[in-house]
């Protein structure tokens, strides 16, 4: 790997800088998709890739984790015959945001502990990463800033930083420096630039300010007090079970696996879906018994998912701030207020600050 | 995008063939099961497999045997759902996919040297068989053993054979409880709760063991902290339906613990805190 760890790429190159990497392999990157809506897809030019933008509807998680995935192929003609399998193909995604990078680094974890996934780890084998800073916030739903990923912390190959004329783009990865060597839009960084790169990072930190009342380190606290807190019972008023903000979590990855027969009834797929705790029968057993039947006790175990049980298991929050569960709520369930609100009933305690 | 064959996939599953089908209720079948290669299953008395039939889909199933049984295991299942109405309907001979097993089993080093009271609730019989089996295939490592049985009437009693074999042994006590008979029934009739106070236990040396329904752990638990038993030597195992078995699914999650990697055996003490395990 080269020495040079940031280079240059003025924007009049970025369209052919887009055209020659989707030569390259795969590529897809944000596109607007309708008035406040956009999406992870194919592109092969530059202009259309939209780099200020919402998160996008799906966060790049559904191309490590899809919302289906053939796991077995089966033929019972051939008595138990059934072969492992996965799909997986060289994809360079451009344009993930900080809070995707810590969704996609969360689900690295939960799929590399032992038993590890192999389905997943093959897949992300295959995919080049180049994330993209948000120089201001995206909407008044984000708080990335309460989960410390409003600034990069790796998880990339390559990471784009727009200082007006031109990006500052960090390298991370042989992968990341071959795409430098392989495109050739690129200068070594000079001085001047990487000021403006500190001075862009010296701005954020008072533009970024912790969206939510509570120091951080006093969440997983303020969680292990309110289990039985009355807000989970205004939650469950509200909730409609529809599962939104787990189909959009970058970090929600509870699956289902069911098989589909082929009208010659003798082939077909073993595959997982992904699945949603905030359904009724999520937690349900053959007998019928139902471990979380009320909205109040599913909302509540979608919050602790969250906040308090990956602290225990992987010493980080499952939150990346990004903001789309709110976004996609029908009830106007709000992260931030939920957790304001917890802060506000929670009692005496450090989080009290 | 490539399909790639994934040879070292957790979700590869085992063939095995049904060597033997009994009937055990009109709901509830004994299946013994043979690996393919006869290999052995190689489980501890307590821990479950995923039990596959290709287009029908895999369900979590309690191995119902001792691993001191080597050439084969066997499962008790009841008639509930999609896979388990389709296992009733195979026949000795037929071939089903396994895969695992997985899970915590119950600590039988640690009960080794002391007393036990096995409390079976319905079908929760089927995983402590595996115990059961192995405590009376190894007697001597173990203290004195008590075993509650509790059924809903004498007919659905399972594995009354066996029960009768094990009544019968100086070395074992059993007792078994329906909640309603009618006239030829000569045992006890109510809880199971109701045994428990006049089993004589030394609380110190004594590890409970409770399998049941859910409604039967808040019960049973009364009566055994009634009788001293230490909190961490009351084991609970829990029924929950796992879809992956490995920790990632989230189906059986109970507050931070996964069932199926953390349990499906816990200690009292270690989940007596969480409403959601009951």
């Amino acid at each position: 790997m080269h020495e040079i760890q940031h280079h240059i790429l003025p924007k009049e190159d970025f369209g052919d800088f887009i055209f020659r990497l989707a030569k390259i392999q795969s590529l897809v990157a944000p596109v607007r998709r309708g008035e406040r809506n956009f999406a992870f897809e194919p592109v092969a030019s530059g202009d259309e890739v939209s780099l200020r933008y919402l998160p996008t509807i799906l966060p790049p998680k559904k191309y490590f984790f899809p919302q289906r995935e053939v796991l077995l192929e089966f033929d019972t003609g051939r008595g138990l015959h059934a072969e492992p399998v996965g799909l997986a193909g060289p994809l360079t995604i451009f344009g993930v945001p900080t809070c995707d990078l810590a969704g996609i680094q969360c689900l690295n974890m939960v799929f590399s502990v032992r038993p590890r996934d192999h389905n997943y780890l093959i897949r992300k084998r295959k995919i080049t990463i180049i994330g993209l800073e948000c120089n201001v916030y995206c909407d008044e739903h984000a708080s990335c800033t309460l989960v410390n990923a409003n600034l990069p912390s790796g998880g990339y190959d390559l990471f784009f930083t727009d200082l007006g004329d031109s990006f500052i783009v960090h390298v991370n990865t042989q992968a990341g420096d071959d795409i430098i060597d392989a495109t050739r839009h690129f200068r070594p960084a000079g001085e001047r630039d990487l000021q403006a790169l500190s001075a862009l990072r010296e701005g954020k930190r008072s533009l970024f300010r912790n969206e939510v009342a509570v120091d951080q380190r006093h969440i997983p606290a303020l969680f292990a007090a309110s289990f039985e807190s009355p807000l989970w019972k205004d939650l469950d008023e509200q909730c409609l079970s529809c599962g939104s903000c787990t189909q959009v979590c970058p970090t929600c990855y509870c699956f289902d696996v069911r098989d589909e027969l082929n009208l010659d009834m003798r082939t077909g797929v073993r595959c997982r879906v992904w699945d949603s705790c905030q359904t009724e029968p999520f937690a349900k057993v053959a007998g019928g018994e139902n471990f979380r039947k009320s909205r109040r006790e599913r909302q509540r175990h979608r919050y602790f998912r969250k906040f308090s049980y990956p602290v225990e298991k992987f010493s980080r929050f499952f939150c990346t701030g990004c903001g789309r569960c709110t976004r996609a709520c029908m009830a106007g369930i709000r992260l931030k207020d939920t957790l304001s609100a917890l802060v506000a009933q929670g009692g005496e305690g450090p989080w009290k600050g | 995008m490539e399909r790639i064959v994934i040879a070292e996939s957790n979700y590869r599953v085992r063939k095995a063939r049904i060597v033997r089908i009994k009937g055990l209720t009109p709901i509830e079948k004994l299946f013994e099961i043979v690996l393919d290669g006869g290999r052995s299953l190689d489980h501890e008395p307590g821990q479950f497999i995923m039990v596959s039939l290709f287009g029908v889909g895999e369900a979590p199933i309690s191995v119902a045997s001792s691993p001191t049984m080597r050439d084969s295991f066997e499962i008790c299942v009841r008639a509930v759902g999609r896979v388990t109405n389709a296992l009733h309907k195979l026949q000795a001979g037929d071939e089903i996919g396994i895969r695992g097993p997985y899970g915590r089993g119950f600590p039988i080093r640690i009960f080794e040297g002391n007393d036990l009271l096995i409390i079976a609730g319905g079908l929760g019989i089927a995983p402590l068989r595996s115990l059961i089996q192995y405590v009376l295939d190894n007697r001597r490592d173990f203290g004195k053993a008590h075993l509650l049985l509790g059924c809903k009437t004498p007919q659905d009693i399972l594995f009354a054979d066996e029960i009768d074999q094990w009544r019968r042994r100086m070395d074992v006590q059993s007792e078994c409880i329906v909640d309603r008979a009618e006239q030829d029934w000569t045992g006890p009739v109510g809880l199971i709760t109701t045994l428990i106070p006049g089993v004589h236990l030394e609380p110190e040396r004594t590890f409970a063991v409770v399998v049941g329904p859910p409604v039967m752990y808040k019960f049973v638990l009364k009566e055994l902290l009634a009788k001293r038993i230490p909190e961490h030597q009351i084991i609970l195992s829990f029924e929950r339906h796992m879809k992956c078995g490995m920790g990632k699914c989230g189906r059986c999650q109970i507050q931070s613990l996964y069932t199926c990697q953390d349990g499906p055996a816990f200690r009292y003490s270690a989940v007596k805190h969480m409403s959601e395990a009951f």
